[in-house]
């Protein structure tokens, strides 16, 4: 299988093989070692973003989420990007930053529920930034919507405008920063699709996680490739966004919701 | 040979001086607690994630729409030509300044990173209408400062027409984007309607009114001015019609929203069960803003007493702070519909009512922002003439 520049940077790298091994311990879709020196990668991890070169609107990172799939009780995906961003609680439940969060939605009439992880929808028309008086919230070529926390003012209208109230204020001063994902007290943060890993050609830290779990609930992908696996689950499968009828074509979809 | 109509005050009585003195240390509180909220983090304040604005929007909403209303007095005279009302268009227009001022210091000292004000002076995303105000707001400012240059310079008289003009246009402009600020907000089931942005011209007449009332009794009580029967009548008569005028933009507000299903729950909410927040919109906005003035301003039984017209005054400036408190909190409070017809919960209090407590430096960035509306007035009328020698019935309606 053909990866490019992608293949040599991964296998030649620390930080490739390990992520490698970790993928494929995982039984992920991410790369895996067929044999030492000979790894298979995913669509995802061949659209590796070089240094220096612009995110690209030919691709449409987005991400499909199985409810079906999802256990109530599992916060695999929780914990993960926790653990990847560094937003772990400072023992402040109303105040604390939740990138993503398990959402238990039940039938009123039924009884039945499900349980699914909700986060950054990632709009293709992203209200939060619409609203951003400086532009801080912005939305990469590749359709990730991220927040500069350099030109953050901390004015918390997007969180207003969220229709899925998917961002949090820093309320506090952090502690346990990562390098990959800075914060910083005073300024609005959410959901990245963990796209420090997305540029090296890896997935984020939950579809990784959930993916060891076994369950495999959460695909991530190019949306605009017809043959990735998730445009692939997407045009065989019905789907839907969650509050369709605002119109903001989000880059999260979800399957098999009970509605 | 004409005399001056204005004159300005002393300054230097007793009075006066504790006045200044004790505005200057709710200033100092408002600062010490917007530092306090910096230097902690807003964990300090009962403001969280599901409510992302607290009491200090409260407050910093009400200076800055109170703003735009101080100017009509000004405006009833150089737009629509009622002379009577000239002699008071000067402190109109300073005390339009001075409660923008506050509301928007109010505004700055709550942002997460208020040290990167120039970010937001320098950087601009035009599809907000955050933006827009950050303009409309600053553009006020200037336009009002002119404004008031052009009625203080005798040879530049003739031009204080058209100034007055442009800022009655503007203001009309600065409340729509206040209002829009809410009803922009697509998502939120308690915003998301354009009836906002006339009911906030509404709100905005009746507050600023309310507070041009007070300050102009207070002030010709203080300095010994005579303050006619006839311009109280006048005031008193316009603050009526402004009061009932939020009165009939909030019935259109929520029977609106009554009408349509899938709003039933967050009306519901404010109007029967939603706790505090009914409290406040019956008893605050209904009752005490809405229903009491009237009843002060319009019955025989008061007979235009100077004290029930005050008491008129400060009544509607209680029930609109409880107007704005419903609006802006009670609109967060209710939560956000993400699976219409399900039971949603969630570690993030997803599908739950938010709850929320005014913490003290909140109230003391509010109180603080109010006071420096208050003393900008007070140290304007001692340097500038801004104040007319006398409002007396035989000045200002010699008919």
């Amino acid at each position: 299988m053909s990866c490019g520049n992608s293949c040599n940077s991964n296998t030649s790298s620390r930080r490739g093989f390990l992520t490698s091994m970790a993928a494929s311990a995982a039984g992920a879709t991410a790369g895996l070692t067929l044999a030492p020196g000979i790894t298979l990668f995913s669509p995802a991890q061949a659209k590796a973003r070089g240094k220096g070169e612009a995110a690209s609107s030919k691709v449409r990172w987005g991400m499909l989420v199985d409810a079906n799939k999802c256990d109530d009780g599992c916060t695999a995906c929780v914990d993960a990007c926790a653990d990847e961003n560094g937003w772990q609680g400072e023992g402040n439940p109303a105040t604390d930053a939740q990138w993503i969060r398990k959402v238990k939605v039940t039938d009123p009439g039924t009884g039945k529920s499900q349980s699914l992880p909700m986060m950054c929808q990632h709009c293709e028309e992203p209200p939060c930034v619409d609203v951003c008086p400086t532009g801080a919230s912005m939305k990469r070529a590749d359709g990730i919507v991220l927040v500069d926390k350099h030109s953050c003012i901390g004015c918390r209208y997007c969180m207003m405008a969220c229709p899925y109230q998917a961002r949090s204020f820093v309320h506090e001063p952090v502690s346990g920063q990562r390098t990959r994902a800075p914060r910083g007290k005073g300024t609005v943060e959410s959901c990245t699709f963990c796209v420090h890993r997305v540029d090296e050609g890896q997935q984020p830290a939950c579809v990784e996680a959930c993916g060891g779990t076994k369950r495999g609930a959460l695909t991530f992908g190019d949306l605009n490739d017809p043959e990735s696996e998730i445009s692939k689950k997407i045009a065989t499968y019905p789907t839907q966004a969650i509050r369709s009828d605002l119109g903001l074509k989000p880059g999260v979809r979800y399957m098999g919701l009970d509605t | 040979m004409s005399r001056e109509i204005h004159k300005r005050i002393e300054g230097r009585s007793p009075a006066f001086l504790v006045l200044i003195a004790v505005l200057g240390i709710l200033v100092l509180l408002g600062m010490g607690s917007a530092w306090t909220m910096e230097h902690h983090g807003h964990v300090i304040t009962g403001m969280s994630n599901r409510i992302v604005w607290g009491m200090p929007h409260v407050f910093a909403v009400f200076l800055i729409v109170a703003a735009s209303g101080a100017l009509n007095v000004a405006s009833i005279s150089s737009v629509f030509g009622r002379t009577a009302y000239k002699p008071l268009s000067r402190l109109s227009v300073v005390l339009a300044i001075a409660l923008l001022v506050g509301g928007l210091s109010v505004l700055v000292l709550d942002l997460g990173r208020p040290d990167r004000l120039i970010v937001a002076m320098t950087t601009y995303n035009f599809r907000s209408i955050f933006a827009w105000n950050i303009y409309l707001y600053v553009g006020f400012i200037a336009i009002a400062g002119v404004y008031l240059w052009l009625m203080m310079e005798r040879s530049l008289n003739k031009f204080s027409k058209a100034a007055g003009m442009v800022a009655f246009i503007w203001r009309l402009a600065l409340t729509t984007g206040t209002g829009s600020i809410f009803g922009f907000l697509v998502a939120r089931q308690a915003y998301d309607a354009a009836v906002m942005a006339p009911l906030f011209i509404a709100m905005s007449f009746a507050f600023g009114l309310a507070i041009f009332i007070l300050v102009i009794m207070f002030t010709s009580g203080g300095t010994g001015r005579e303050l006619g029967e006839a311009m109280v009548r006048r005031l008193k008569n316009l603050l009526g019609v402004f009061v009932g005028a939020v009165l009939y933009f909030t019935i259109v507000q929520h029977l609106t929203n009554i009408y349509a299903a899938e709003h039933h729950a967050v009306e519901r909410f404010i109007l029967l069960d939603g706790g505090i927040y009914t409290t406040l919109f019956w008893v605050g906005q209904i009752i005490i803003g809405g229903a009491l003035p009237l009843v002060l301003l319009f019955t025989p039984l008061f007979a235009d007493s100077r004290e029930a017209i005050a008491l008129a005054a400060l009544s509607v400036i209680a029930g609109g702070m409880a107007q704005l408190y419903v609006i802006i909190i009670g609109g967060q409070a209710f939560p956000l519909v993400l699976f219409p017809g399900k039971i949603v919960s969630s570690s993030f209090a997803d599908g739950s009512i938010a709850s929320y407590s005014p913490s003290l430096p909140e109230i003391g960035l509010g109180i603080g922002g109010v006071a420096l509306a208050l003393v900008i007035v007070a140290m304007a009328v001692k340097i500038l003439a801004l104040l007319p020698r006398t409002l007396a019935d035989t000045e200002t309606d010699p008919t």
